[in-house]
């Protein structure tokens, strides 16, 4: 069995870059938001009265549903600051299909289903499809 | 709330609690890198604890906190041969379908319960971090057959000793077994989990400490991010009360790891386990409605 030294590196890559934008991301978003230099779709006063509410509750008064309605008022600064917070929970994905690759090629097709399986399984933790609906 | 307690959060202006939580999650980024300890695990307690944000909020900002320091760390680490992917992507896989699991659990949940719960939670993990030793090389007589299957195994090369050690595992179903249970407790109080993983991997399946610890970092980058979706889509993280846990942490951690050369981590350790204890007990409290 081979060490397959270039799976890891690849996926450090990868790892490090989406860390890196997602990271900046959210500071940019986040300054807009707090600072008030772009719009929010909630008032963060409303959002400070609400936030001893649970998050069904929240999503109610707020008119949002559960799933990827957020994403239906983008850009607005608490929005894309869900975008960034997003960008942070996806950016395992590419890291896991360039390992594929990797595993693929050193005929390590046991590794490279384990891979596929994880990013089915984030895909489908990310789709929404589990939020159901309040 | 108390009526004193409810009447001193309506009067205080909404930017005092983003900043306070700033500063207390950089003082917590700073004692936790020489706790050896992830953010989440002291963030979710003493926030669910001493602020007024409703618990799902705290929990999916504690997710958030364990998940961006683990996406930080995992690049150096899997460069670095601390963290191991033959090891980390089978563990890591059943985990992450877990912690689905219990952040769907956790937000389905009366939050009383799920307060009780994470006292009792935290509680056990005092135990846990003040009574297990863990080994800096453990013995495996003989690697088991599925370990052998997935290829888990390699050299460690001590970067501080030279020391270079071949090492392999074993007990890998029960290991797996375990796993899911971490990831089920992960999702469901959003804690991050590498105090489980730790031990897991070093006492139960033999795993190097150094390994186990740089492969359970990484791990929490995939657990975390499975159920940090789920808290996403069910309107769990507010970016007021995520954004500055993320930020004041991570720059805190930066203190952190210049102050692990100069602080006794075992002070550092002691204190982490005497606020954890003080935060279980308070959450523990107040889902019992004691102290509320």
């Amino acid at each position: 069995m081979t060490d397959l030294p270039d799976a890891p590196k690849r996926y450090a890559t990868w790892l490090l870059w989406g860390t890196r934008v997602g990271l900046v991301l959210l500071v940019i978003a986040f300054i807009a938001y707090a600072g008030g230099f772009l719009a929010p779709h909630v008032p963060i006063e409303r959002t400070a009265a609400l936030w001893g509410q649970p998050a069904a509750a929240m999503l109610q008064d707020t008119g949002l549903r559960a799933g990827w309605d957020w994403a239906r008022h983008l850009p607005r600064s608490d929005m894309l600051s869900l975008a960034a917070i997003a960008l942070l929970a996806s950016c395992s994905i590419p890291c896991l299909a360039v390992a594929i690759a990797s595993f693929a090629h050193g005929r390590e097709s046991l590794l490279a289903w384990i891979c596929v399986i994880q990013i089915a399984i984030l895909v489908l933790a990310a789709s929404g499809v589990l939020a159901g609906t309040h | 709330m108390g009526a004193e307690a409810a009447s001193l959060v309506a009067t205080t202006p909404w930017w005092v609690w983003p900043l306070a939580l700033f500063v207390v999650c950089f003082c917590l980024g700073i004692i936790a890198v020489p706790a050896g300890v992830g953010g989440g695990v002291l963030f979710v307690p003493i926030v669910a604890g001493f602020f007024p944000f409703h618990l799902d909020y705290v929990r999916g900002a504690g997710l958030l906190v364990a998940l961006s320091g683990a996406l930080a760390a995992g690049p150096r680490l899997l460069e670095g041969g601390l963290a191991n992917l033959r090891l980390a992507l089978p563990l890591a896989l059943v985990a992450s379908a877990s912690s689905i699991g219990g952040a769907m659990l956790g937000l389905a949940l009366p939050s009383n319960v799920v307060q009780v719960a994470l006292g009792i939670s935290i509680l056990g993990i005092v135990a846990i971090m003040a009574s297990v030793k863990n080994s800096e090389f453990p013995r495996v007589e003989r690697p088991d057959r599925l370990s052998q299957a997935l290829g888990m195994h390699g050299i460690f090369r001590d970067g501080a000793t030279g020391r270079e050690e071949a090492w392999q595992v074993h007990r890998t179903p029960l290991g797996l077994a375990l796993f899911v249970g971490i990831g089920v407790l992960a999702g469901l109080f959003g804690l991050g989990a590498g105090w489980a993983n730790l031990p897991v991997l070093n006492l139960v399946m033999g795993v190097p400490l150094k390994v186990s610890a740089g492969t359970s970092s990484f791990i929490l980058s995939l657990v975390d991010s499975s159920a940090a979706w789920i808290y996403l889509h069910q309107g769990a993280v507010l970016p007021i009360i995520a954004a500055p846990s993320v930020i004041g942490m991570m720059l805190g951690a930066r203190i952190g790891a210049k102050v692990l050369h100069v602080v006794r981590a075992i002070v550092i350790r002691r204190l982490v386990l005497a606020l954890l204890l003080f935060a279980g007990i308070r959450a523990l409290a107040k889902g019992l409605g004691i102290w509320t």
